[in-house]
């Protein structure tokens, strides 16, 4: 569960961010988050996964108040949530098994417990067949399968997913989405930014629309609502 | 930590030594030149010590008697020199026996004294030795007050001049090194953070994924401690060597009357632990100083 209470967040440039901002996410949600450029999306997904912190304002995530989370405990935080991003941000001399493999060396899981973990999160979004390929043998759509893997293979409450589909053409956007709903209907909560209104039309959820930094409409089942 | 990891820590920190090995081998350069300053001011700095604590346990003091003086008057002196609590031994000397050192000391020359030994000109002597070295200069002083003593000598004047050219040099020296020991840092930790901003990214994925600060920081230090003792090497040969056949050819100082270096084993040996870990010490900060501040995302 994600819960913010009047969340204010001002950039050191001056530039204001989020404006004041209570919204709360139950687990096994899944939630789009849209606005144009600059409306506040990314500061919005940066803050539950404390890569920010709040100028004023509480953040509930898990029912740990993360906004007055010490340095040395946000790793650990962190490794209840997994983050995908437009670009991917895969390790281009590993491969695709050890890219994967990489988030569980990190937080020191056992030789034999991230083989196993790794091979099954790889079938889950089916590219078994694609363990030893570098990432730059890889299709665009295949790159972001890799990076959702390594992003639920430590099996984390929360996905939060920036602009997910943004570099990638419609029909690989669906494989992204279905790979997406298929793990929310596992029970973990999806949080995405995004800005397709095809995406967000199509597959019906709760929608935050988002403008200067202030939420401007919450709808179950909502629409995109911006042309573009 | 788990030994699967540090196997981790240690592989990449080796693979990172390795990938930039221009910076690699300028950093093993800087901690080498280091390293060899450290070791030979060592090696000056303890032996100028030894010496002069060797000396220092000689320093003795000649107490020359009036040549006036009856023996009565020499067994009276004896006990007053004796009653001095600070006394150690005190050892008579007649002018014979002092001729003879004298004779032998002067070596070929010496030969001209022999002349003297039907008419001896020098006087019979007292030779002090003082518990405690630093009180030669007292003990001297209230013996030469003593009646038919007719002069005092002893060698302080030459320790003490020893030990303040010592003390100069171990400040000049500790200075130059200070300097030297900085630049290798700071060449080190320059050589790191081109490692690290290589790696700039893998980091940020590691941030992603909930690594630990200390495991960031771990092949960092292992890259470090690595370029440290590699740094080492050479100035530990050039020691060892270089010491072997110093003390080999017997270097002997004849005004320091003959005292001889410190051994090579162990000294040599323990100069050689000294720079190891002075090197690895350099290392170690040098990569813990260039990756904190890249660790705050």
């Amino acid at each position: 569960m994600i819960e913010m209470q009047d969340v204010f967040m001002t950039y050191p440039n001056g530039v204001v961010a989020l404006n004041g901002i209570s919204v709360k996410i139950n687990q096994a949600e899944f939630v789009y988050i849209v606005g144009h450029s600059g409306a506040g999306k990314s500061t919005f997904t940066k803050l539950m996964f404390r890569e920010e912190v709040p100028m004023k304002g509480k953040i509930t995530v898990n029912d740990q108040d993360i906004s007055k989370l010490k340095w040395k405990d946000v790793p650990y935080f962190r490794r209840n949530i997994g983050v995908v991003y437009q670009d991917f941000r895969l390790l281009p001399k590993l491969t695709v098994y050890e890219n994967i493999a990489f988030a569980l060396e990190v937080i020191e899981e056992t030789p034999k417990n991230i083989r196993k973990r790794v091979m099954k999160v790889l079938d889950q979004v089916g590219l078994k067949n694609k363990a030893r390929f570098i990432p730059d043998e890889l299709s665009g759509g295949e790159q972001q399968r890799v990076a959702i893997a390594r992003a639920i293979v430590n099996r984390p409450s929360i996905l939060i997913a920036d602009e997910p589909t943004g570099n990638l053409d419609p029909d690989t956007s669906w494989e992204i989405m279905r790979i997406l709903e298929e793990i929310n209907s596992g029970g973990t909560t999806i949080v995405m930014a995004t800005h397709s209104k095809e995406i967000v039309n199509t597959v019906r959820k709760r929608v935050i629309a988002m403008e200067d930094g202030i939420i401007v409409r919450d709808e179950h089942r909502g629409e995109y609502g911006y042309e573009i | 930590m788990k030994f699967s990891t540090l196997k981790r820590h240690f592989k990449e920190g080796a693979r990172n030594t390795w990938r930039n090995s221009w910076m690699t081998i300028a950093s093993i350069g800087a901690v080498t030149t280091t390293l060899i300053l450290v070791g030979v001011f060592l090696v000056v700095i303890l032996n100028l010590n030894h010496i002069a604590n060797k000396l220092e346990e000689d320093v003795q003091i000649k107490a020359l008697i009036e040549l006036t003086a009856e023996q009565t008057d020499v067994d009276q002196l004896e006990a007053d020199i004796k009653a001095i609590p600070k006394v150690d031994t005190v050892e008579f000397l007649t002018k014979e026996e002092e001729l003879e050192n004298l004779i032998e000391s002067m070596g070929e020359q010496g030969q001209a004294w022999t002349l003297y030994e039907q008419d001896n000109p020098l006087n019979d002597a007292f030779v002090v030795q003082t518990t405690d070295p630093l009180d030669t200069e007292d003990v001297a002083s209230q013996i030469e007050q003593m009646e038919n003593i007719k002069s005092v000598n002893f060698g302080q004047d030459y320790v003490d001049k020893l030990f303040t050219f010592n003390q100069y040099a171990r400040n000049v020296g500790l200075v130059l090194i200070f300097a030297l020991v900085f630049t290798a840092i700071f060449l080190i930790s320059n050589t790191i953070k081109i490692t690290i901003l290589a790696r700039k990214k893998e980091i940020g994925i590691m941030k992603l994924v909930g690594a630990t600060n200390s495991f960031i920081r771990w092949p960092f230090f292992v890259e470090g401690m690595i370029l440290g003792i590699l740094g080492s090497i050479l100035p530990i040969l050039i020691i060892l060597i270089g010491y072997y056949y110093l003390e080999r050819s017997g270097v002997t100082i004849q005004q320091f009357n003959f005292v001889q270096i410190l051994p090579f084993n162990p000294f040599a040996f323990q100069i050689a632990g000294i720079i190891v870990g002075i090197g690895v010490c350099i290392g170690v900060w040098g990569s813990l100083m260039s990756v904190r501040k890249f660790l705050k995302v």
